[in-house]
């Protein structure tokens, strides 16, 4: 069943990311596409992830594809023209890769090449609209391609974004553009969580929950003060402190597994994304003990 | 106004120590006001200059003037005379000054004392601020007057990204995200709907030189 397949099926969806590494030796990667294949419905490959260069998403969704798995192309608009996102959207299509996730991308002032020119051309809102177009048949200036693509679009939201009105006026937009599934900043209040969802329902669109697993207390707190749109709340940060340093990274996978059981029983959103960052060969532990597996 | 801040004197020093006969020329309008590079700074670099090759021992007649403006020729025009008796002009004007000159200045070199950076507002004195980057399509009347392409950091045209943090850019705690600010202004001007409307991509070709433009009306009664 494809990734649209899946979601329009109803089933609780389960991504994850593969995070292409910097340099040819992709031993490690095939390793984490191994371990996830057959558990995830969808791989999610990241594009040049927090602006630091890496092997392209196009060429790693490529390998995914061919290792059995389908994979989410991410795209972001940082780093090409329209010119550009277009003809890797056309490359995507015709190697068999269907899914794209339309991003904007952290500012190169993020990464590790910071004297960059940043593109921007377009951003998601009109990259979605791209691929809309593309979709039936024409380019951005209107002219006639020879064959169409057939993308799965999605977007993402931010549902603790501060201030959060903006945020929603840009989702409803995504929405309009085009956007049929999203995923979330990760999230870690279900209440805050499921008040967000209450109003992304009124939507003809899926929501995959973005799931981080927490390593320590010191991860929580940092991502608190340093990551927008990220909030830890504080009976989580205890009960891994609690769990003390030796089981805060086994309490924090619990954490996430309990959350994602909730999301799943409860029907509060279509899915979840987890972002492993690193911790690839957690995911079947988590989804174990989800009880997904 | 055009805004600029003076090079590191290293790199000034590097671009004048091999001439022989060097010209400061200071520019009074814009890049006066940013203390950049009016008659006064170019007084004061020639010293510096003058000082610096007296410790290195390098022989270098450094002289300094000054004129309103760089970006007309009617300007410069009276004393070009004078300036063409230089090996080396080190223009403190911004960057429009240093290649207009350098069209018409024959074959002696022009070069830069200042990175010319953006046009901006003066909100207090000392204080200079990008608002508009020359776009050549504005959209100020879809924004509630807060631009977008010079304020937020991606330029982005339908809302704020993932970035937003408490009313600053993702890039620095210093950059208040442009798109809060839009949000907030079309609030208070009861115009959410029309933030709510997708903008197209902008068409850049108008923001890309070289570009040149010629005045209608007066084209009209020439003709
Ligand atoms: S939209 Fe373009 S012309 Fe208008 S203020 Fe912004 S940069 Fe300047
Ligand atoms: S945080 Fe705001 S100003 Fe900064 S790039 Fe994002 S939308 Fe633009």
């Amino acid at each position: 069943m494809s990734f649209r397949d899946i979601l329009d099926s109803g089933k609780f969806a389960v991504t994850a990311e593969i995070g292409p590494p910097k340099g040819t030796d992709i031993k490690e990667m095939y390793h984490h596409i191994e371990v996830l294949k057959g558990k995830i419905d969808v791989a999610n490959v990241t594009d040049n992830q927090s602006a630091v260069m890496r092997i392209s998403s196009l060429a790693v969704c490529k390998i995914v594809l061919d290792n059995g798995m389908e994979p989410v192309l991410q795209m972001t608009c940082r780093d090409r023209n329209r010119i550009g996102l277009q003809a890797d959207l056309l490359g995507a299509s015709v190697l068999g890769i269907h899914n794209v996730l339309c991003l904007t991308g952290d500012h190169v002032n993020a990464g590790d090449h910071k004297q960059a020119k940043s593109v921007y051309d377009v951003e998601s809102v009109q990259l979605l609209k791209i691929v809309e177009g593309m979709n039936n048949g024409k380019d951005m200036s209107g002219n006639e391609m020879k064959g169409a693509t057939n993308f799965y679009a999605g977007a993402v939201v931010t549902p603790e974004a501060n201030p959060l009105e903006p945020q929603l006026v840009k989702f409803e937009k995504k929405v309009k553009a085009g956007a049929k599934f999203f995923q979330t900043q990760a999230i870690y209040d279900m209440e805050k969580f499921k008040s967000f969802m209450a109003y992304a329902r009124k939507f003809p669109v899926k929501v995959l929950a973005g799931i981080v697993v927490l390593k320590s207390a010191g991860m929580a707190n940092f991502m608190n003060k340093n990551v927008p749109g990220i909030s830890v709340p504080q009976v989580l940060i205890d009960e891994i402190k609690a769990a003390g340093k030796e089981k805060a990274l086994e309490t924090g996978i619990n954490i996430a597994a309990r959350h994602i059981k909730q999301l799943k029983d409860e029907k509060i959103c279509d899915g979840v994304h987890i972002m492993a960052i690193g911790m690839e060969d957690k995911v079947p532990m988590i989804m174990e003990r989800a009880g997904l597996l | 106004m055009i805004t600029g801040e003076q090079k590191p004197f290293e790199e000034i020093w590097n671009m004048v120590k091999d001439f022989k006969k060097v010209l400061v020329f200071g520019c009074n309008t814009c890049v006066a006001i940013c203390h950049a590079g009016g008659g006064k700074e170019a007084e004061i670099l020639a010293s510096l200059l003058r000082m610096k090759a007296s410790e290195e021992g390098i022989a270098i007649e450094i002289n300094h003037n000054a004129v309103e403006r760089h970006c007309e020729p009617e300007f410069f025009q009276p004393v070009m005379e004078d300036i063409r008796t230089y090996d080396l002009i080190l223009s403190t004007a911004c960057g429009v000054g240093v290649n207009l000159l350098s069209e018409n200045i024959g074959d002696i070199p022009v070069f830069p004392a200042i990175n010319t950076e953006f046009f901006g507002a003066v909100p207090r004195a000392g204080e200079f601020t990008e608002l508009c980057a020359g776009c050549g399509n504005c959209i100020l009347h879809l924004t509630g007057g807060i631009c977008p392409i010079a304020r937020c950091s991606k330029s982005l045209l339908n809302g704020p990204c993932g970035g937003t943090n408490n009313g600053s850019c993702e890039v620095s705690p210093d950059i208040k995200c442009a798109w809060v600010l839009i949000y907030d202004r079309m609030k208070k001007l009861n115009k959410l709907d029309l933030m709510k409307e997708i903008n197209e991509a902008k068409d850049w070709s108008k923001a890309q030189g070289p570009r040149n433009f010629k005045v209608k009306v007066l084209e009209e009664i020439k003709k």
